[in-house]
């Protein structure tokens, strides 16, 4: 026996390895327990190293940048930055309670529920398996995260807290194989759960009679006990028929993988599905242009809103043409049949085909003699 | 008699502290190997393919004679590669992968003239393929994880670390890290 070990002493040293790595593996599954100190040890070991290298890499080339191009922008920019995420955060809680139910009702959740209390973190690091997708982050639990914890964007969710140590935590990203987060969407209150494993993420456990409409949004439903219900997930990209179950493919409002600076929710408040869009535009949305200043104040031309205004303005414009006074004395009737010139500047925005009444019909036979109502001039309705 | 062990005692002083000051650097190595897998990807996107790790398993085990000394080299680098993975993916997986490499890799340069490039651009390629088969299984087999592997990325990012490895070991053989353990 001895002979045999010490003539295959390198297979036997190998089996003896795999083997007990094997036993260790199938311990840890079976138990569910995780050998926490052999990964404090490495996660000790490595953590700061890259956090001195990040350190490094955001110090030299903030250096450049802060003092010889933009003197102290970055660092101003950095906390504009982290403060407009809070807004918007708050922003989207705000709106989604507003839109969700009436303006008392809204002020009341308000007034009861308070948003989700959540702290900012910064992602230093991958985890070490590519076809793994999570991140370690700069917070751990002397900031008051523990496992479990949802972790978002003011854009959507990215994940939730795998591992918690001292000073940093992993960060298990929703487009990991193995992750699953359950979701509503917006119209039809659709429940499934989202799977970004198979290539682009979809959305499953969805059956064929139901409705879902592409562009539509999903919100997070809370049924996972990760994400508080009304966090914005995405939107529907394609829907399709599948084998007994809809395909639906959707597109990732978080962009969990290229996020930098991320927000753990410490404590999760649920929120309603908003009845209407909620999630900001990420453009910005500006004023009209004011009128373009004439002479006249009164030539200012109003925007055609209702279709008491488009008659209005269409009975004006003939009486121009035709030089007719409202109101005159032996001014006579227009012809109301004539059909006003195509382009004239007194028609700012033209009226559909379906919606403008045939000019015999829309102009009004009225008796001689009979007081001609003057048209007034529409007010301008509320921007 | 005693002149001639005098003159052996500082060499052999010398060849432990090198070998020490060998092994440190060794260790060094992977570590900064672990940390380019855990680290690059968030300064370069488009390196997350790149595997650092097994490279410098593969390296070991093409340099070591023995077998036994690779593949406890490439338990040691999976399991530090385990510990920083996320909690779903038990320690061992990567620890078992990289053992087999490591004693693969020992066995073939017994055989094979392993200083060739194309040898060693061959190996690295294999290897890889290897490495990510067998995890991509032992997920499958072992944890019930249903993680989707692309055949045709997966030979892409072969090609690359295989590139990668040429140059790489070049550095390596000037230091001659593997050569001096021997010693």
């Amino acid at each position: 026996m001895e002979a045999l070990l010490s003539r295959y002493r390198n297979l036997t040293v190998l089996l003896v390895v795999v083997v007990g790595q094997l036993l260790y593996l199938a311990y840890q599954v079976k138990t569910s327990r995780d050998e926490r100190l052999i990964r404090v040890w490495a996660v000790s070991a490595v953590t700061p190293m890259a956090g001195v290298v990040e350190a490094i890499r955001h110090n030299t080339i903030g250096f450049l940048q802060d003092y010889f191009i933009l003197l102290d922008v970055r660092e101003q920019n950095r906390k504009l930055k982290a403060d407009n995420d809070k807004l918007r955060m708050e922003n989207v809680y705000f709106r989604n309670q507003l839109s969700t139910a009436e303006h008392a009702r809204a002020l009341t959740l308000f007034q009861t529920q308070s948003p989700s209390k959540t702290v900012a973190a910064r992602v230093i690091g991958n985890s070490t398996v590519a076809s793994a997708k999570a991140v370690f982050i700069d917070r751990g639990s002397t900031s008051g995260i523990a496992k479990g914890m949802a972790v978002v964007t003011p854009d959507g969710i990215v994940g939730k807290v795998v591992a918690v140590y001292p000073l940093v935590a992993q960060v298990l990203l929703v487009t990991d194989p193995t992750f699953k987060v359950g979701v509503e969407s917006q119209k039809g209150r659709v429940h499934g759960v989202l799977d970004c494993g198979k290539g682009p993420c979809a959305v499953e456990q969805i059956q064929e009679e139901e409705k879902v409409t592409p562009g539509e949004w999903f919100f997070t439903s809370g049924e996972d006990r990760i994400f508080p219900k009304g966090f914005p997930v995405g939107t529907v990209i394609s829907v399709q028929p599948g084998q007994g179950m809809k395909d639906v493919k959707l597109n990732l409002s978080g962009a969990p993988g290229g996020v930098e600076e991320v927000l753990v929710v410490l404590q999760g408040v649920h929120q309603r599905i908003p009845v209407g869009p909620v999630v900001e535009d990420s453009t910005t949305k500006a004023l009209p242009p004011p009128p373009p200043e004439s002479g006249a104040a009164g030539k200012q031309q109003a925007v055609s809103q209702t279709e008491a205004d488009k008659v209005a303005q269409k009975y004006e414009q003939i009486g121009k043409e035709q030089n007719h006074v409202y109101g005159a004395l032996a001014s006579g009737l227009p012809n109301f049949n004539a059909k006003p010139p195509a382009n004239t500047p007194a028609t700012p925005t033209p009226a559909p085909k379906a919606t403008t009444p045939p000019p015999a019909k829309a102009a009004p036979v009225l008796p001689l003699g009979a007081p001609r109502p003057k048209p007034e001039r529409p007010t301008p309705p509320p921007q | 008699m005693i002149g001639a062990s005098e003159h052996i005692r500082p060499r052999r002083q010398r060849a432990s502290w090198f070998g020490r000051f060998q092994v440190a650097a060794l260790v060094l190595l992977t570590l900064i190997a672990i940390i380019s897998k855990f680290y690059l990807p968030r300064l370069i996107p488009s390196t997350v393919w790149l595997e650092l790790p097994l490279l410098l398993t593969v390296y070991f085990g093409l340099k070591r004679p023995s077998p036994i000394l690779a593949l406890l080299f490439g338990a040691f680098v999976g399991i530090a590669e385990d510990s920083l993975a996320p909690e779903n993916l038990p320690i061992g997986m990567y620890g078992i992968t990289k053992t087999l490499v490591g004693y693969f890799a020992a066995t073939v340069s017994v055989k094979f003239n392993v200083e060739n490039s194309g040898i060693r651009l061959v190996l690295c390629f294999f290897f890889y393929i290897f490495h990510a088969f067998f995890y991509w299984l032992m997920r499958r087999a072992l944890l019930g994880q249903l993680v989707p592997l692309d055949p045709r990325e997966t030979l892409i990012h072969a090609a690359f670390n295989a590139a990668v490895a040429l140059p790489l070991f070049m550095i390596l053989d000037r230091m001659k890290l593997s050569g001096e353990l021997t010693a």
